[in-house]
């Protein structure tokens, strides 16, 4: 523990450090990222350890500015020499671009003050042998429930803990912990007459140890979900009620998210540009981003570049209240940042979400889909036919089709096609079943109607 | 001997080397390797006539693995130390359950690759940020005046670096550089309201001057805008089965992901793949021939050795119809008996070997590209696509076309915009009646995503046509 924080006090005082070195070669403001940590993931198939990786890591991002011209550097070399190198690569490479006026720093007095603790941190440490029992135990209730399950693409236990000390030219100097636990399993299942097989997989990820679901229950869901795929044909073509199961409603809550980001606005490549205080949804829509939630995988005490993180309405009863921004893409279209800075060392900050997700309502998944006479209930999406800049989606699906209220037989080899703006717009019911396992989640959703491509 | 320059540049020798491997290569490990990989990264970046981004990224690192029957153990390190080292192989032979301790690997050949597919003069820092700045202000101002409505104009310039060594117990050291770099257009165009997207780029294992060759650069910039003002008039995709022609080169992603993913060893040894079982099998029309080629010079996906330090080659994969090979790495090639196809790759250090593609195309055929047309009466004609995705297990895949057109009695009409091509992998190929004799392989953009890892690879495809696939556009 002594020499963990005395390494920590090690990373501010580099930090330090570096930033006066910065100022020294010329630079005007900068700001400086340091993450370190440590992996470990097992991987079981059938029953046997498949394979283990095990890592520490560490890396350090570096931005200055040049009056308005900056530039971002990353290494993992920590050696004096290598920094002393980096810094005067970066300011050289910061002269060699356009100056861009609104590039800076956020404005000083903005910076977060405080920090709290958001609870992202357990400092429980598995062996080898705990975790290759784990990840066997995940697999083996996934294929021990059902016969039709005869194979595997294997069990996962992956675990991981870091930090990260992040400081800038206005004497801001902030730092955190978090770590996560994961677990998944992808069983296979074998249609007992045709030979056909399906795959499917589930999976629970917690920043606390003792929060996961047990193996047993992510095992027995991920074989659920496979089995069910069985037999699994095309429908016709038609255009159809369409319910989201939370997996994929969530994956059109992540379609909303890039839409709503500042630096999508600002080029003109975001469907929602200038849809600001707009109705983009019925009024029973309502969607956060909220960095403070205690214990949450997106949780954050302050951003990318040092901002505190906040709860922010991105769509309140239907309209579209706030984008999410950095300061960079807020200075573009002239908003104030949200807090939103998203920093992967080396990168320039970009615009990402913290816990984002629709606000559950009343009903049960089952309740949803009752009210449709005939339609498709989705619960996988694959491939990437969204085009932001006009909303146009089109993806390919697979689920089950419902009639009269019930789930009937499941259906593959589909497409589901529309606008973002009118699925949206047209979000008939949202389900109670919301779970944040995961940066962007969504509870069950039911929009009234989409195309659906088959035979 | 020790004439390897990786060895410096890594500030290694050969004892710290083999004694790092003679840890990890305990009585129970069937094969440990050492990957070494320095890599830098550069990126400048334009948008609203302004470059003003540049970034440079450098790491270095480590990656020991070691394998016993189907277990792999694996550790690395961004510190290159005897100590880190140690700690590496200690992690890494943790899976065999033998004692520990130094042993014997043999003393290593010095290699370097027989041939050099990528020999570029001007990859690095010999080209001068000023240089990069100045090809994407000519592309800013080439893609503007190709059209008054292009309002945007987002560019950007990759370039990476990287230098591997690759140490195995089977006897081999050998070292690789391996460049890289992409030139990447995106255009918005607005008319009365209506903004659409148009894209397009290139690159390889080429220098600097393959961009100026041809004045490649503004013909990116010029298809990019061209994109974007066509999409302007596209009118809604058709939904339903119907025939579909793809156009020559980057279509061929069709190939990657409905056949190629699920010809990789791993998937097939594990019999998950739709494909398990089916060698020597029909699984395409006798029109259809499918190799992966890792050996085209310059390329994006070609190699002059894996990251196994095996060297690459050209593999059948379907011939005339029939499935003839799967794409392996050491380990699955050794656990299922077949041949070594020179197909081990990884995303970096940081990641483990997996059988990867590298450049997959199917070979030309004999049938005119017009003819193909005008056999449609009505169908799509799909000349680009913004990416696709497999589902390995039920062969089902996806792929979106970023241009497109109707084809309506057996002529080319009006472009359509969002549509999604949906099939099952096994299927589709024996659904191929017709191709060109116009082979093209794509510009070079093609980055292939695996268990989380990204690395670059090549498609191509002769013009085809596909009797029945399912469109996934919003109109009947």
């Amino acid at each position: 523990m002594n020499q963990q924080i005395q390494q920590r006090d090690g990373y501010s005082q580099l930090a330090l450090d570096l930033l006066g070195k910065a100022k020294r070669g010329g630079a005007t403001e900068a700001d400086i990222i340091i993450a370190d940590g440590e992996t470990f993931s097992v991987q079981v198939r059938l029953g046997a350890v498949d394979r283990l990786t095990k890592a520490r890591e560490k890396r350090l991002g570096l931005r200055v500015f040049v009056g308005k011209r900056s530039a971002s550097t990353s290494t993992s070399d920590f050696s004096a020499e290598s920094l002393d190198q980096l810094v005067a690569e970066t300011c050289t490479l910061a002269r060699a671009v356009v100056e861009d006026p609104v590039s800076g720093l956020p404005a000083a007095d903005q910076m977060a003050g405080e920090r709290p603790d958001l609870d992202l941190y357990d400092s429980t440490r598995l062996n080898t042998e705990q975790q290759i029992e784990l990840a066997k135990r995940v697999e083996a209730a996934a294929m021990s429930t059902d016969e039709r399950v005869t194979n595997s693409e294997g069990g996962d236990f992956d675990s991981s803990s870091g930090r990260v000390v992040l400081g800038n030219s206005h004497g801001f100097l902030g730092e955190y912990q978090s770590s996560s636990f994961s677990m998944s399993v992808s069983p296979i299942a074998t249609d007992p007459v045709t030979g056909a097989m399906q795959r499917d997989s589930w999976y629970d990820v917690r920043r606390k140890f003792a929060k996961l679901d047990s193996p047993e229950m992510v095992g027995l869901e991920a074989a659920r979900r496979t089995v069910r795929k069985l037999g699994a044909r095309k429908v016709s073509t038609q255009r159809v009620p369409v319910v989201f199961d939370p997996e994929t409603a969530g994956s059109l809550m992540g379609n909303l998210c890039s839409a709503v980001s500042g630096y999508a606005l600002y080029k003109g490549a975001s469907f929602l540009a200038g849809q600001l205080d707009k109705p983009l949804a019925p009024d029973y829509v309502t969607v956060y981003d909220d960095g403070r939630v205690v214990g949450g995988l997106g949780s954050r005490p302050f951003d990318g570049e040092g901002l505190p993180t906040r709860k922010t309405t991105v769509v309140e009863r239907g309209r579209l209240k706030s984008y999410l921004l950095d300061t960079y893409s807020g200075r573009k279209l002239g908003l104030a940042s949200t807090g939103n800075a998203s920093r992967s060392v080396g990168e320039n900050p970009s615009v990402g979400p913290t816990n984002f997700y629709l606000a559950p309502g009343t009903k049960t998944a089952q309740d949803i889909i009752k009210t449709v006479k005939q339609g498709l209930y989705v619960t996988d999406l694959i491939g990437f036919g969204i085009n932001m800049v006009t909303g146009d989606y089109s993806r390919g699906a697979s689920g089950f089709w419902i009639e009269g209220g019930e789930l009937a037989y499941p259906v593959e080899e589909i497409t589901i096609a529309g606008n973002l703006k009118d699925m949206f717009a047209g979000i008939e019911m949202i389900g109670s079943d919301l779970v944040l396992r995961g940066r962007i989640a969504s509870p069950t959703v039911k929009i009234t109607e989409m195309m659906v491509a088959g035979n | 001997m020790g004439d390897l320059v990786q060895l410096k540049s890594f500030g290694l020798t050969e004892g710290e080397v083999l004694g790092a491997l003679g840890r990890v290569k305990v009585r129970d490990v069937d094969y440990a390797d050492l990957y070494f990989e320095s890599c830098v990264s550069e990126s400048v970046s334009m948008e609203e006539s302004l470059v003003k981004r540049a970034t440079k990224s450098v790491s270095q690192g480590v990656g020991v693995r070691a394998t016993a029957g189907e277990k792999t153990g694996f550790a690395y390190s961004d510190e290159l130390t005897k100590k880190d080292l140690e700690l590496a192989a200690d992690t890494a032979r943790y899976i065999a359950n033998s004692p520990g301790g130094t042993h014997a690997v043999p003393v290593p050949v010095h290699q370097r690759p027989s041939r050099d597919l990528y020999p570029v003069d001007r990859a690095r820092a010999e080209v001068a940020t000023a240089e990069r700045v100045a090809l994407l202000n000519a592309i800013d101002a080439e893609a503007r005046r190709s059209d008054p409505r292009i309002k945007n104009v987002m560019a950007s310039f990759n370039t990476e670096y990287k230098v591997v060594m690759v140490a195995t117990s089977d006897g081999t050291l050998i070292g690789d550089v391996q460049p890289l770099s992409r030139l990447q257009v995106t255009c918005i165009a607005e008319e009365n309201g209506q903004r659409q997207a148009g894209s397009f780029g290139g690159g390889g294992r080429v220098g600097f001057e393959f961009y100026y060759e041809g004045d490649r650069y503004l013909r990116f910039a010029r298809e990019a805008a061209r994109e974007a003002i066509l999409n302007l008039s596209a009118v809604e995709a058709p939904a339903g089965v119907m025939p579909v022609v793809l156009g020559g080169g980057w279509p061929g992603i069709l190939l990657h992901e409905a056949i190629g993913h699920g010809l990789e060893a791993d998937f097939n040894r594990k019999k998950t793949s739709a494909f398990s079982n089916l060698l020597g099998k029909r699984v395409a029309s006798d029109v259809c021939t499918i190799v992966d080629d890792g050996t085209l010079p310059g390329r994006r996906g070609s190699l002059n050795m894996d990251d196994e330090g095996t060297t690459t080659g050209r593999t059948m994969l379907i011939e005339r119809g029939i499935l003839r090979g799967y794409i392996t790495d050491k380990l699955n090639a050794r656990l299922m008996g077949i041949p070594l196809t020179g197909n081990g790759r990884r995303e970096s250090y940081q990641s483990v070997v997996l059988p990867r593609m590298t450049n997959t195309f199917m070979l030309a055929g004999t049938s005119d590209p017009e003819e193909i047309i005008r056999s449609v009466d009505r169908g799509l004609y799909a000349v680009s696509f913004g990416g696709g995705q497999v589902d390995i297990t039920n062969g089902k895949f996806v792929f979106s076309a970023s241009e497109a057109y109707l084809i309506e009695g057996g002529k080319i009409t009006r472009p359509v915009k969002g549509a999604t091509l949906i099939g099952s992998g096994p299927e589709i190929l024996t659904k191929v009646s017709m191709v060109g004799h116009d082979l093209k392989l794509d510009e070079g953009i093609g980055t292939c995503g695996k268990e989380g890892q990204s690395v670059p690879v090549g498609v191509g495809l002769p013009t085809i046509r596909i009797d029945e696939i399912t469109v996934g556009g919003t109109q009947r």
